[in-house]
C-alpha cells in the first residue's frame, strides 16, 4: 500500500475511534447537567405526578447505558430518533439546519480564506511597512471585537443608519439562492472579520518564516520580482501550516458560530443545539454533538492529508 | 371625553359591539344619542379596518423545541401560536368580560356545579369540518388525561362528567366553581376535531388563521381561514411570527420595517425606542409579578415577624423604578390587583419602612446570621439587581441579607420550591380563584410558598361557588388580607406588558389578559399602509 494511503486510513480509524468517544463524553456530560428533561419539558408547573408520567413515556426510567447504545445502534443503522421534547424527527430537523450551517459557513469561508491569503502574502511583502502595519492593527482590532458587538455594530450600521439589509437572518425553504444570499449578508460580514486576522497572520508568518531560506536569496538575487518571489517559492513551502490554520478556522465557522446564529436569528444548527441542551433533549444533543464532532475531525484529517501531499519530503519518505 | 366611552367607541367603531348596544352604553355615559352617532360614524371612518397584507409579529419566547400540540404550549410564542390558529369556547376581553367564540350562551345551576355550553351553529375547522358538541367535549377530556401533559390540566380536573347532547355541552363539576366559563378561555384549551386525540400537533382548529408553515423556534406562517365565522378579526391575508429571541435584533427588525410589532421590549430601551419615527410603545399592566417567597414551614421563615419584617424592608417604588424602568405597579404582598375582576382597593399598600421592619425583627429574635437570598439571571427580568437592592433596603433596617446567585440552569428544579427564599415570578391568572387555587391553597401542589392556613382555605371554597359578587369580593378581601399579613410572599412588583409596534399597524387594543392583545394582535390588527 502506498504509504499515504496507508497514513490517511490510519487517520481516518483514529478519527472513527475519537467519535466514539467524543459520543460516550457527551453522554456522560448531559447525564451530569442537573435536573432531567422531563423535569425541563414541565419546567415551573412540574408536579410530582405529571413528573412520573412524562418519565414514563420518554423511557428516562431505564439505565443510562440502555439508552446509551440503544441511541449509538440507532445511529449506525442512520436512525437519530425523534426529539423528546416535540416529537420532530431528528434527522429530518438536523439535515434542513446543517444545510443552512455549511451555507452560511461556505459564503464566510468564500470571501475570507482567499482575501485573508491575499492580505498574509501583501502583509509578508511589505513587511514592517505601512501596508503591513495597516492589514495586522485592522484586522487583529476585528477580531479582538467580541462577536456580539461586531454583530450589534455591523446590525446599527447596515440596517439603521444605511439600510441596505434586513436585521434578521432567517432563511427558508423555497427561498432562492439570490434571497439566501442578501439574508445571510450581515452574518456572512461578521464572521468574515472575525476570522481574517488568524488566516492571515499564519499566512505572513509562514510565508516571512521561509524568506529566511538561503533559496529565497537565490530567488531575490537572480532579480525576481519581490511578489514573484513570494508567490512562486516561498508560498508552495508555507502551504501546510497556512492550510491547518485555515481549516481550524472552517472548523469554526461550522461549529462555534452560535452567538452570530442567536443574535441573527440565523436558523442554523448552533441555535437547534442550545434550545435542546437548555431541554435536555439527550438523543438531539448528541446527535449535533457528533456530527459537529464529526466536521472538526474530519477537516483535521484533510489538513494532515493536505500538509503530507504538499510535503514533497513527506509524499516520497526515503 | 373619558376613557370608558373612547374604549366603547372604538369597539362599536371596529363592529365589535353593535350601533343599540353602543349608544345605550353611551347614554349611561350621558352622552346624547344624536352625539354618539356622530362619533361613532367618524371614528368608524378612521378606525376601519383593512383587509390584506402580511402583518409580521417579531417575538422572543420561542424555541426550536416547540410543538403545536396545544396542550403543550409553554412560552409566549406557542401562547400567540394557540391565539392565532386556535378558537376555544370563549375569551375573556380586555374589560374581564366573557366574549363568546365557539360557545353563543352559558348558564348556570344555583350553586355553579352544572354548567351548559350552547355550541354555535356553523363554526367551521381549516379541515372543513364543522364544530360540533362532540369535539368540545372530545378536546375537554383529552386535557384531563395527564398522559397529553396539558398544561391545562388543573382547570379541567375538576369536571367530573362531561356531556354532549345536540348542540349543548353540559358539564358537571364536583364541587361549585362560578369561574368556569373564566377558565374555559385558558389558551390550551383550543378546541380541535375529535378533541386532537388522533394527531394533536395536527394545527388544525377553528380559529381565524390556518397554519401553513411550522418552522419551532424560527418561524410561524399563518393564512386566513376564509370561512372564519367572526367578519372582525382576520384581517390580513397572511400573518406571520418570527422567532427572535435576542433583544437588540427583536428592536432592529422593527426599526427597518422587517417585522410590524414585538413583544418584551427591555425596559432599559424604552426611553430610546421611544424617540424613533413611526414606533409606538404599547403598555398596559397585566397580573403577571415579580416575587420573592419564603417557606413558612421552614426556619427562619417559619416566625411570623421576620416574614413581615422582610415585607416592610423591601423599596417596593425603586424596584417598579430601577427593575420595571416605571412601567410596572407596585405589589402588597398577594398576587392580585387591579387586573383582577373582584378586586379590593381598599387595602392599604404596604410600604419600606426600615423603622418598623428593624423592630419586628427584633422581635423575631433572630440570630443575625446572614439571611441567604437565591436569585439566578432567569428568574425573571433583572432578578439578580433586584435582589442586590433587597439586600440593600434590608440592610439599612438592619436585617443582613446574603445574595447566592444561582444558575439559570435547573434553577426550576433545584431552586425554586426546594430552597426556602428565593426569587421567581408568576404569570397571573384570569380570576382570583385560579391564581389562589394554584399557588396558595394548603393542597395546592405549586404551593411555593408552604402556605397553610385553614381559614384562608375555607374561604377559597366557599366563594368559588358563589354566585353573589358582592359577597364573594368580601371574601378575597379577607383572604387577600389574610396572605398579606401571614403569608410567605413577598410581591414588591406587577411588571407591565410593554410591547412595541410600528405606525401602520391599525385596531391594536391594550388588553392586560397577556401579551400582543392576549396573543389575538396579529389576528385583530390591520396594515393601514
Amino acid at each position: 500500500m502506498h504509504p499515504i494511503l496507508k497514513l490517511v486510513a490510519q487517520r481516518i480509524a483514529l478519527g472513527l475511534l475519537l467519535l466514539l468517544a467524543v459520543s460516550l463524553l457527551i453522554f456522560l456530560g448531559t447525564e451530569a447537567l442537573p435536573g432531567d428533561v422531563a423535569q425541563a419539558i414541565l419546567g415551573q408547573s412540574a408536579t410530582p405526578e405529571a413528573l412520573a408520567n412524562l418519565r414514563e413515556s420518554l423511557g428516562l426510567n431505564r439505565p443510562a447505558y440502555v439508552r446509551y447504545f440503544d441511541w449509538l445502534g440507532g445511529i449506525l443503522t442512520g436512525d437519530f430518533g425523534v426529539a423528546l421534547t416535540n416529537g420532530q424527527d431528528i434527522g429530518q430537523a438536523i439535515g434542513q439546519r446543517l444545510g443552512n450551517t455549511l451555507f452560511l459557513a461556505a459564503c464566510a469561508a468564500v470571501i475570507s480564506v482567499p482575501l485573508a491569503i491575499l492580505l498574509g502574502l501583501i502583509a509578508a511583502r511589505y513587511n514592517g511597512r505601512w501596508p503591513d502595519k495597516v492589514i495586522s492593527g485592522v484586522t487583529l482590532s476585528t477580531i479582538s471585537l467580541p462577536e456580539f458587538v461586531a454583530a450589534y455594530f455591523v446590525i446599527f450600521l447596515l440596517t439603521q443608519v444605511f439600510p441596505i439589509f434586513q436585521p434578521v437572518a432567517m432563511v427558508f425553504p423555497g427561498m432562492g439562492f439570490w434571497e439566501r444570499l442578501q439574508a445571510v449578508a450581515l452574518p456572512v460580514i461578521v464572521l468574515v472579520l472575525v476570522v481574517l486576522a488568524h488566516m492571515m497572520r499564519m499566512t505572513r508568518a509562514a510565508i516571512l518564516n521561509v524568506m529566511q531560506s538561503a533559496y529565497i536569496e537565490t530567488a531575490e538575487l537572480k532579480g525576481l520580482s519581490p511578489m514573484r518571489v513570494i508567490w512562486q517559492h516561498a508560498f508552495p513551502n508555507a502551504i501546510a501550516p497556512i492550510v491547518s490554520v485555515v481549516v481550524l478556522n472552517l472548523a469554526y465557522l461550522v461549529v462555534g458560530v452560535v452567538v452570530v446564529e442567536v443574535v441573527f436569528g440565523y436558523n442554523a444548527l448552533g441555535q437547534y443545539l442550545v434550545d435542546h441542551v437548555a431541554k435536555r433533549d439527550l438523543p438531539v444533543v448528541q446527535a449535533v454533538g457528533l456530527i459537529f464532532a464529526a466536521v472538526y475531525i474530519g477537516l483535521n484529517i484533510l489538513a494532515d492529508v493536505i500538509g503530507i501531499v504538499s510535503n514533497p519530503r513527506l509524499r516520497h519518505p526515503k | 371625553m373619558n376613557s370608558e366611552f373612547d374604549y366603547l367607541l372604538k369597539r362599536a367603531a371596529r363592529g365589535m359591539m353593535s350601533r343599540r348596544e353602543f349608544v345605550g352604553r353611551a347614554s349611561a355615559l350621558g352622552i346624547s344619542a344624536a352625539m354618539a352617532n356622530t362619533l361613532l360614524a367618524s371614528a368608524a371612518r378612521a378606525e376601519g379596518p383593512v383587509k390584506g397584507g402580511v402583518l409580521r409579529a417579531g417575538m422572543a419566547g420561542g424555541e426550536s423545541t416547540n410543538s403545536l400540540d396545544p396542550a403543550l404550549a409553554a412560552s409566549e410564542v406557542p401562547f400567540m401560536v394557540n391565539m392565532t390558529w386556535g378558537e376555544m369556547l370563549v375569551d375573556v376581553n380586555a374589560k374581564g368580560e366573557i366574549d363568546y367564540r365557539i360557545a353563543e350562551e352559558i348558564s348556570a345551576n344555583a350553586d355553579a356545579t352544572e354548567w351548559k355550553f350552547k355550541i354555535r351553529a356553523g363554526v367551521e375547522f381549516h379541515d372543513g369540518k364543522t364544530v360540533t358538541a362532540e369535539d368540545v367535549v372530545a378536546t375537554l377530556r383529552r386535557h384531563t388525561d395527564e398522559k397529553s401533559q396539558s398544561g391545562a390540566l388543573g382547570i379541567v380536573q375538576g369536571i367530573s362528567d362531561m356531556k354532549a347532547e345536540g348542540d349543548m355541552v353540559t358539564l358537571t363539576l364536583a364541587s361549585g366553581n362560578a369561574d368556569l366559563p373564566f377558565l374555559m378561555a385558558d389558551y390550551h384549551l383550543v378546541i380541535q376535531p375529535g378533541g386532537g386525540v388522533d394527531n394533536p400537533a395536527a394545527g388544525i382548529g377553528a380559529g381565524p388563521y390556518k397554519v401553513t408553515a411550522f418552522e419551532p423556534g424560527v418561524r410561524h406562517v399563518f393564512e386566513r381561514h376564509a370561512n372564519y365565522f367572526d367578519s372582525t378579526m382576520a384581517h390580513a391575508d397572511q400573518v406571520e411570527i418570527l422567532v427572535i429571541n435576542d433583544n437588540t435584533a427583536r428592536t432592529a427588525a422593527l426599526q427597518a420595517g422587517q417585522v410590524h410589532m414585538i413583544n418584551r421590549v427591555d425596559p432599559k430601551i424604552i426611553e430610546l425606542l421611544k424617540g424613533v419615527p413611526g414606533i409606538t410603545i404599547e403598555h398596559v399592566a397585566g397580573r403577571g409579578h415579580y416575587v420573592f417567597i419564603m417557606h413558612c414551614d421552614k426556619a427562619p421563615f417559619d416566625n411570623k415577624d421576620l416574614r413581615n419584617a422582610l415585607k416592610l424592608a423591601i423599596n417596593r417604588q425603586e424596584m417598579v423604578d430601577k427593575i420595571l424602568g416605571g412601567y410596572g405597579s407596585k405589589g402588597n404582598d398577594f398576587p392580585i390587583n387591579a387586573a383582577y375582576p373582584l378586586f379590593d382597593e381598599t387595602i392599604p399598600q404596604r410600604e419600606y419602612d426600615a423603622a418598623a421592619a428593624a423592630e419586628l425583627y427584633k422581635a423575631s429574635g433572630h440570630d443575625g446570621s446572614p439571611i441567604i437570598l437565591r436569585t439566578a439571571p432567569g428568574a425573571f427580568p433583572g432578578a439578580v439587581e433586584a435582589a442586590q437592592l433587597f439586600q440593600q433596603s434590608a440592610a439599612a433596617a438592619g436585617i443582613p441579607l446574603e445574595v447566592k446567585v444561582e444558575p439559570d440552569d435547573g434553577y426550576w428544579s433545584n431552586v425554586w420550591n426546594v430552597e426556602p427564599f428565593c426569587a421567581s415570578y408568576w404569570g397571573g391568572r384570569p380570576v382570583q380563584d385560579q391564581m389562589y387555587s394554584t399557588a396558595y391553597l394548603s393542597s395546592a401542589d405549586w404551593n411555593d410558598t408552604k402556605f397553610k392556613n385553614a381559614r384562608f382555605d375555607e374561604l377559597l371554597v366557599t366563594a368559588r361557588a358563589e354566585l353573589d359578587a358582592t359577597k364573594r369580593k368580601a371574601m378575597y378581601s379577607e383572604m387577600a388580607n389574610i396572605l398579606r399579613d401571614e403569608g410567605g410572599l413577598i410581591c414588591p412588583m406587577f411588571n407591565d406588558f410593554v410591547e412595541a409596534k410600528r405606525e401602520e399597524v391599525g385596531g391594536w387594543l391594550p388588553d392586560p389578559n397577556g401579551e400582543l392583545m392576549n396573543g389575538r394582535a396579529l389576528a385583530k390588527c390591520w396594515l393601514t399602509a
